[in-house]
């Protein structure tokens, strides 16, 4: 078997692994909002801002003070997580009682800035991040070659999916958690401090789009810009998937980026507007999402 | 729900009542007489770019401050119509009144589909949905041929209006964008002031109360998204004749970022603060382009510095101080 729907199979693996690289992002960035979203009601603007913050902070570590890939996949995220906090802190715990938009237009605004800041300074053009020793190189696969940092990245996104839907789903801080989502002003009055989970909660979230960015530092390059356009993709795959389930938001970012490393194959001209396309399908027959709940 | 809607009521309402009132009346008779002699004053060009994106941010406010829907992609109805008014007028060789409404014509007919998808949803989502449409607008005018990808569309003919007036003048081109801009002005103020605009700000404070009174709020929300995606267009249109020029800018999210900006500063809500706010954000620009200061850091802190300190933005301030706020 040479072709498989007239297409080359190394063509169609390695769109569909590219597919899978960008479904892990869609889905470590749209595991963040909808966490955030649970707690807070706000839709994160700034979450591109603060993946590529992650991303920066990587390649400053690297070339400011020498600090590796494996120390900065742990530095980067709390460095994104401590700014969240001070955000959610100074700014957003503000807005709280008013309209939920305003957060929308805050994170805007704190994502202009940010990115503005960067692009001021380093300009817009892609600093290059290298591959970590232990991940040069590639697997022959048989019917295709993977390389082991794509690899990696695929797994390392999975796993953290993963380890945030158990912890949100099985532990009691867990359980604390959805009940402070359900019902905040019973759960304070059961004597958690519900205030401090929803700080914790906002700087876990960013502090996932910092993972993000260091994952990508290496495939993509580094880049001012590199957060902004992804964000509006994440977006719609909230939407497609609805916020209501930590799984479906994690399921629907695999499942579209497959989906757009497939139309990349098939019909390359759609493949910036697949994801839109699905969303305006999905609107049309389920409204509040595949995995969302009706209000 | 309902307390949500009541936040957003407290923070944006403006004194309009169903008749046009005494202040706003003046304040209207004020505009007109600045704009009329702005010309003479300041560069024709620099004004002709703020009427532009005055009635771009009067159309956007005709959603967010009446009927509380926040779009965050009206990028894709005024760069939409840019493309279309530019490509009619420069390849097809129409006037450029018939490429302007070809233009609009192109926004109310994308403000329809983009609507009917977005109403589904209401909130945050309805503001995710608009800007995820936008994208895709934008993805198009990146990859079609006739928008010119990169470059977008250069060199359109002003050419001459009804056949007669020649709009390569500086001041019949003046005069003819101060005309479309108080058409759509005045579309709008009708428009609130009408019993739909009436309705509008009824699903605004209370939803389900409306649909209760037996209103079917989705077609009156449609309406007005059309009615906006229209006006935008036209201020896309028009905007096309004055600078000659379509380009992926005007379809850029930014580009619907710097509108909610306008409308905010200037006072959501409010019919003038659109205008003060478009005025205040376009002079800002020009201002910051010959400086060494980073544009979007800038507006990004006016953003942050109008959603904490002042929600009502500078007219709805006014108002409330001066004129008194009505219940």
């Amino acid at each position: 078997m040479s072709t498989i729907f007239g297409i080359p199979p190394q063509a169609l693996f390695g769109q569909l692994l590219l597919g899978l690289i960008n479904g892990s992002f869609y889905a470590l960035l749209s595991l963040g909002l909808a966490v955030i979203f649970g707690m807070l009601n706000v839709i994160n603007f700034a979450h591109g801002a603060l993946y590529m913050l992650g991303a920066f902070v990587a390649w400053l570590l690297l070339t400011t003070a020498g600090i590796g890939y494996w120390w900065a996949l742990l530095l980067a995220p709390l460095v994104v997580g401590a700014f969240g906090v001070v955000l959610e802190k100074t700014l957003l715990s503000r807005l709280y009682k008013l309209d939920h938009l305003y957060g929308l237009l805050l994170t805007f605004g704190l994502a202009l800035i940010v990115e503005g800041a960067f692009r001021h300074f380093y300009g817009v053009s892609g600093q290059p991040y290298p591959i970590p020793d232990l991940l040069r190189g590639g697997q022959n696969l048989g019917f295709m070659f993977l390389p082991n940092y794509r690899g990696w990245v695929v797994v390392a996104s999975l796993v953290v999916c993963l380890a945030t839907w158990y912890a949100i789903e099985r532990t009691k801080l867990g359980a604390y958690l959805r009940a402070a989502t359900e019902n905040p002003v019973l759960v304070q009055a059961f004597g958690i401090n519900v205030p401090l989970m929803i700080t914790a909660t906002y700087g876990f979230g960013v502090a996932l789009a910092g993972l993000a960015g260091v994952l990508a530092a290496p495939i993509y390059q580094v880049s001012p810009l590199m957060g902004s356009n992804l964000i509006i993709v994440v977006f719609a795959v909230v939407v497609i998937g609805g916020m209501g389930s930590i799984l479906g938001a994690v399921l629907t970012g695999y499942g579209l980026g497959l989906l757009e490393g497939l139309t990349k194959v098939f019909y390359p001209e759609a493949s910036n507007i697949v994801v839109f396309v699905i969303m305006a399908v999905v609107l049309l027959i389920k409204p509040a999402g595949l995995f969302g709940r009706e209000r | 729900m309902a307390t949500e809607i009541h936040a957003v009521r407290r923070e944006t309402a403006a004194p309009t009542t169903g008749r046009p009132s005494m202040p706003g009346l003046v304040a209207l008779a004020v505009l007109l007489l600045v704009l009329i002699a702005a010309p003479y004053v300041l560069y024709p060009v620099f004004v002709m770019k703020v009427l532009c994106f005055a009635l771009f941010a009067c159309a956007f406010n005709l959603l967010i401050g009446f009927a509380g829907l926040l779009s965050f992609g009206h990028a894709a109805f005024f760069g939409g119509a840019a493309y279309i008014t530019a490509h009619t007028v420069k390849v097809w060789g129409l006037p450029p009144e018939l490429g302007i409404l070809l233009g609009t014509a192109f926004s109310a007919t994308l403000g329809l589909a983009f609507g009917a998808l977005a109403i589904r949803r209401q909130g945050i989502y309805f503001a995710m949905i608009t800007l995820a449409l936008s994208q895709m607008v934008f993805f198009m005018a990146l990859q079609l041929k006739f928008t010119g990808g990169e470059d977008g569309i250069q060199a359109v003919p002003r050419g001459h209006l009804f056949g007669m007036i020649d709009l390569s003048q500086p001041m019949a081109m003046y005069y003819t964008v101060l005309a479309v801009f108080l058409f759509g002005f005045l579309v709008i103020w009708r428009t609130v002031h009408s019993p739909f605009g009436q309705v509008l700000k009824a699903i605004r404070e209370n939803e389900p109360r409306a649909i209760s009174l037996g209103y079917r709020t989705d077609h009156y929300k449609l309406m007005a998204f059309v009615l906006s995606a229209a006006l935008a267009g036209l201020a896309g249109g028009t905007k096309a004749i004055v600078f000659q020029l379509a380009t992926l800018t005007d379809v850029q999210w930014q580009m619907s970022g710097a509108v909610v900006l306008m409308t905010l500063l200037g006072g959501i809500g409010t019919l003038f603060g659109p205008v003060v706010g478009a005025a205040l954000v376009v002079t800002l620009e020009n201002y910051l382009a010959a400086s060494n200061l980073p544009v979007p850091v800038v507006i990004g802190v006016i953003f942050v510095a109008c959603v904490l300190l002042f929600r009502r933005g500078i007219v709805g301030e006014i108002a409330a101080r001066f004129v008194g706020k009505r219940p």
